[in-house]
């Protein structure tokens, strides 16, 4: 093979990783909310947090069947989802953390809209058509769960004297994850660099602002900037994620290779 | 005087049920009518929420992407069904939150079939199936009662219900035509929930304590045990066209009645699960009860904060 193929093939393998750690975030992310069902404070709450989780598992179906078609090796949505171990998983470590309480996973979700709303935005003007198009259906989805959690945000920072402490040790718990959602490697500068995959670093910067002036209306401060854990994308985990993918693959690991 | 007036509103509410007109939350009613449909739509709507227990134990572990989806969708609909269904039974000015203490004090009941685990992936298809199926038995006879705003709750909750009776069927497919040790759990998620399915209609028609009372006031439609046989001929086919077998040694089919004779539920476990002594009676409501206590925070967050807006924009209006 001459070293153009290799380098296109290289490239390709480089595209089929990225869709695969986009639909880690969204598998690990939409199974972590899914497990409100039943549990939320009130009905029209469990519905709407299952609603997010929907479109969450959605995004991971399209996104993994599509590294499942580009890399041509034959894997599904469901291989690719079922039959990797934790070190395979490239998901942002924000999303595999336990729900905790509605804080926690409000905390969450709010900093992650707000990321996401920049990074699809920015995924719709991908050079590649299938990740731009996936863009644009997830970039509705997102603005609107956006609405939703910054209402939330209001509603637990300037609420009662428990639910602002809640929240607020909420976000102090979980800011250090939030490092890494800015933070990119070799791989994927090299796919920024050819209009595949967004800019994450660019996005750092408008995110900051948004999460900080809906956090000063809620009367919440900003967490100190300090600490930061990382590794999602290089396949270095918390605990949780060995647990999540032991719920979520126990079918396909205790009846292989079975249609369902 | 007033009781001439009380006559002449019995006879309007006895002619409109009698014309098949739907009685509305503002008409005059007897107190006991008001009672019963209360009772009944309060019974209902617990059933769909608690109903969400058993298949929400499932949606971490379902199968594939799609299935898990699937299942995500269908339980959003029954926490859909659970709102109409207060809503409409909000009109008669029993608040949700009523309902829901009256629920923690085991003083409202939900359907006993929900006492029962979902121990394995078939139990998907097999609740979807029967439970869902004889639910729709029921429900489609209730579009016509009397009660105005139960019989459109039941309107538009039958036309998702048979979607779900549907995809668990398909569930149950699968799994017969699959390998040996599928088929086994479909066998076996058979097993276990047919006889729950039939007794979800309720006791024979003659120990039913409400049902000749409801059928005048035409709040039900067709008794426990009509229902229950139109339930039993239209699954036993279902189960014979993919393979599996019903746990019923006296299930055969009569020619001369036209329908399927079957044996005898187990009327003891049945008042064993009613009465609060089921499987998984009391995780079910402790579940319920923790999820409303852990949330308290958060609603009086809620209207915390919703009462100061209103304080500012009152001080901004002024």
């Amino acid at each position: 093979m001459n070293s153009k193929a290799n380098k296109q093939d290289a490239n390709k393998q480089d595209i089929v990783n990225y869709a695969i750690a986009l639909g880690d975030d969204s598998l690990t992310l939409g199974h972590r909310l899914s497990e409100w069902s039943s549990n939320a404070p009130f009905l029209e709450e469990d519905l709407a947090l299952t609603n997010v989780a929907l479109d969450f598992i959605g995004r991971a179906m399209m996104f993994y069947s599509y590294a499942g078609e580009a890399e041509g090796a034959g894997r599904s949505e469901d291989d690719i989802a079922y039959l990797r171990d934790c070190r395979q998983y490239r998901n942002l470590l924000i999303c595999e953390l336990p729900i905790g309480d509605f804080a926690d996973t409000m905390a969450r979700q709010f900093l992650i809209d707000v990321y996401d709303v920049g990074f699809y935005t920015e995924l719709m003007q991908s050079v590649d058509e299938t990740l731009a198009a996936i863009a644009a259906k997830a970039i509705k989805e997102s603005r609107y769960h956006l609405r939703r959690s910054e209402q939330w945000i209001k509603r637990l920072g300037d609420g009662t004297g428990e639910s602002h402490d809640r929240i607020q040790r909420a976000f102090n718990d979980v800011w250090g994850y939030t490092h890494e959602l800015f933070e990119v490697d070799k791989i994927e500068e090299s796919l920024i660099n050819q209009g595949i995959a967004v800019d994450r670093p660019a996005l750092k910067t408008d995110w900051e602002r948004c999460v900080q002036s809906v956090l000063n209306e809620a009367t919440l401060d900003t967490p100190d900037g300090q600490w930061s854990i990382r590794g999602g994308r290089a396949g270095l985990h918390t605990e949780h994620l060995g647990y999540l993918l032991a719920e979520l693959q126990f079918m396909q690991r205790a009846y292989p290779g079975l249609e369902w | 005087m007033q009781e001439k007036e009380h006559e002449r509103r019995q006879q309007e509410f006895d002619a409109k049920v009698a014309n098949e007109e739907r009685i509305e939350p503002k008409d005059w009613m007897p107190h006991d009518y008001r009672k019963t449909v209360l009772r009944q739509m309060s019974q209902h709507a617990h059933s769909e929420v608690i109903g969400m227990q058993p298949e929400g134990n499932w949606i971490t572990r379902a199968p594939t992407l799609r299935r898990k989806a699937i299942l995500l969708a269908k339980i959003q609909d029954e926490a859909g069904h659970g709102l109409y269904l207060y809503s409409a039974a909000e009109t008669l000015g029993t608040s949700r939150e009523d309902m829901i203490a009256a629920l923690h004090l085991g003083k409202a009941k939900y359907a006993s079939i929900f006492n029962y685990p979902a121990l394995t992936w078939a139990d998907m298809g097999a609740i979807g199936w029967l439970v869902d199926g004889a639910a729709i038995v029921n429900q489609v006879s209730l579009q016509r009662t009397s009660y105005g705003p139960y019989s459109r709750a039941m309107i538009r909750i039958c036309k998702e219900e048979s979607f779900h009776q549907r995809q668990g069927y398909q569930i149950m497919l699968v799994l017969a035509r699959g390998s040996a040790e599928q088929k086994a759990l479909a066998q076996d998620a058979l097993d276990r929930w047919w006889w729950p399915s039939l007794m979800m209609f309720g006791p024979h028609d003659a120990e039913s304590a409400h049902t000749a009372k409801s059928m005048q006031w035409k709040l039900k439609r067709e008794s426990n045990d009509r229902l229950r046989q139109k339930f039993v001929d239209q699954t036993v086919p279902q189960a014979e066209c993919i393979g599996l077998k019903m746990p019923d040694p006296d299930l055969s089919w009569n020619e001369d009645r036209g329908h399927y004779d079957f044996g005898e539920i187990d009327w003891d476990e049945f008042w064993q699960v009613v009465s609060g002594n089921g499987p998984c009676n009391r995780q079910r409501l402790a579940h319920h009860i923790k999820a409303q206590q852990d949330g308290a925070w958060v609603r009086e967050a809620m209207h915390a904060y919703q009462e100061k807006q209103q304080a500012r924009s009152a001080r901004s209006a002024a």
